[in-house]
């Protein structure tokens, strides 16, 4: 079972747990009606809608309310470290948190503690904390952008906004950056960076590029990477490898965002419409490779 | 503008850097709350990551000319913002990211500031979409000030609380300053 933990922009969302699905654009967990605009509630939407595809077992979320006090994440932090270590969860992506080196570690140790061991994402503020504590190693996925490549690159930046200026991201330096993060122990055991061009890559180096179709007006909307980091994590818990997963999702938030026809000012959900028939779409043409593989 | 306010603005860089401290606070929204308030008075003062020995997430400290300490302590306490600590500098404190990057997109213009990019319809001036960052303050951000007009739209450092929320206030100043300035 997928595991997402995060936040979403209202104060006035008390910590949520349990199943989630999507209702007419919007996510529903607890009678909860949860509107999807970027963030967790997009990366929930991606995962229950590329899940829907698969197979899955449902959605499980611990969701709390928070505009960026901290408050909300460190109720959250608060739970996960007394009730993880009782739990069994196949996967646990973790997301929109305020980043806070003491809390992640507690609660790394609570998921340290869980048999079996899920297999961990950590995408946005957690990712941040995750690097900063210098335990990147213990993750098995992160899901950087360009910009937050660079900040695992540099082993002095503890936020993207300190990342130093010769280390600044441009696109066409992502490759050094990936051997730089991992050089430092800054990087989990894979990585998918989303751009222009994504990289699937580990500490042996880069293993994909996926880099068609290229919609250059996905790059302002909110919430692409949230559903990516979404729709891997759904793949990752069907029982796909962390690198097959991470290179079928970078292809599915792709043809998604083709299919959503999108301008600058297109607005992530109109995207998340599309993943069922996008996922669907590429596990037959991987199916048919594979086939067409086998038959030779 | 009063005199003494003049005074402290024309304070040559030189002096300020040579014998630093730096307040710190509960919390980010505090720091900002502190450097409008000082920017308010005239102090030329600078946000910036804390030394390593003072890191915890999501920080920011102010920087300020230590000899001025009480001036600065007693302008805090009238914006009823205090600082936890006033520390020193000993190890190089952290500079911001300050370079900028700037997309037209022909009917739009997307402005970035470190992880943050904002977006705007250069036609109708209305902010289309704001995306980037990893803190929980980006989707309230978001949420606020998306389909609002760019001179109306609530900003970053007023209800912002993370250095992602600091980030898309720089992005959306260089906005201003493109779009608005004319």
């Amino acid at each position: 079972m997928l595991v997402v933990v995060g936040t979403v922009p209202d104060e006035g969302i008390p910590l949520l747990e349990g199943q989630v699905h999507l209702e007419n654009d919007m996510l529903v967990l607890q009678g909860r009606r949860i509107p999807v605009n970027r963030g967790t509630p997009a990366l929930l939407a991606a995962a229950v809608a590329a899940g829907q595809i698969l197979g899955n077992a449902p959605t499980y979320t611990y969701l709390v309310g928070d505009i960026g006090t901290g408050k909300g994440s460190r109720r959250l932090y608060e739970h996960l470290v007394r009730h993880l270590p009782k739990k069994a969860f196949e996967v646990m992506t973790f997301h929109y948190l305020q980043p806070d080196v003491d809390w992640h570690n507690r609660v790394l140790f609570a998921l340290e503690e869980m048999k079996p061991r899920p297999v961990l994402i950590a995408d946005a503020g957690f990712m941040y904390a995750a690097k900063m504590s210098g335990q990147a190693g213990a993750y098995d996925l992160f899901t950087p952008d360009a910009g937050e490549i660079a900040f695992l690159a540099d082993e002095e930046a503890p936020h993207p906004f300190y990342t130093r200026g010769f280390i600044l991201h441009e696109e066409n330096r992502v490759p050094e950056l990936i051997t730089r993060a991992y050089e430092h122990n800054n990087a989990a055991r894979c990585l998918l960076v989303k751009g222009k061009r994504d990289y699937v890559a580990s500490r042996e180096g880069i293993l994909a590029t996926i880099d068609k179709p290229l919609v250059e007006a996905l790059e302002p909307v909110g919430g692409t990477g949230d559903t990516v980091t979404g729709i891997v994590s759904a793949l990752v818990a069907s029982g796909i490898s962390v690198e097959d997963a991470a290179l079928l999702a970078a292809k599915v938030n792709r043809l998604a965002g083709l299919y959503a026809n999108p301008t600058p000012a297109t607005q992530v959900i109109e995207l998340i419409k599309h993943i069922p028939r996008a996922t669907a779409e590429i596990l037959e043409e991987t199916l048919k490779k594979h086939l067409s593989r086998n038959a030779r | 503008m009063s005199f003494l306010t003049f005074l402290k603005k024309k304070r040559p860089l030189k002096d300020q850097q040579a014998d630093r401290g730096i307040l710190v606070f509960e919390n980010t929204s505090e720091v900002i709350r502190a450097e409008n308030a000082l920017k308010a008075e005239g102090w030329d003062v600078k946000v910036k990551g804390p030394p390593p020995e003072i890191r915890t997430g999501c920080d920011l400290v102010i920087e300020f000319p230590l000899i001025e300490e009480l001036n600065v302590l007693r302008a805090l306490e009238g914006a009823g913002v205090e600082p936890v600590k006033v520390v020193p500098v000993w190890s190089a404190l952290l500079e911001p990211v300050s370079l900028f990057h700037t997309k037209d997109f022909g009917e739009y213009l997307m402005i970035r500031a470190a992880n943050m990019k904002l977006t705007v319809d250069k036609k109708t001036m209305t902010i289309v979409n704001v995306s980037g960052g990893g803190c929980p303050d980006v989707p309230f951000l978001a949420q606020e000030m998306v389909g609002k007009p760019l001179s109306d739209a609530p900003s970053p450092r007023a209800i912002g609380h993370t250095l992602c929320g600091y980030a898309l206030q720089l992005a959306y100043e260089e906005m201003q300053r493109q779009c608005l300035s004319s």
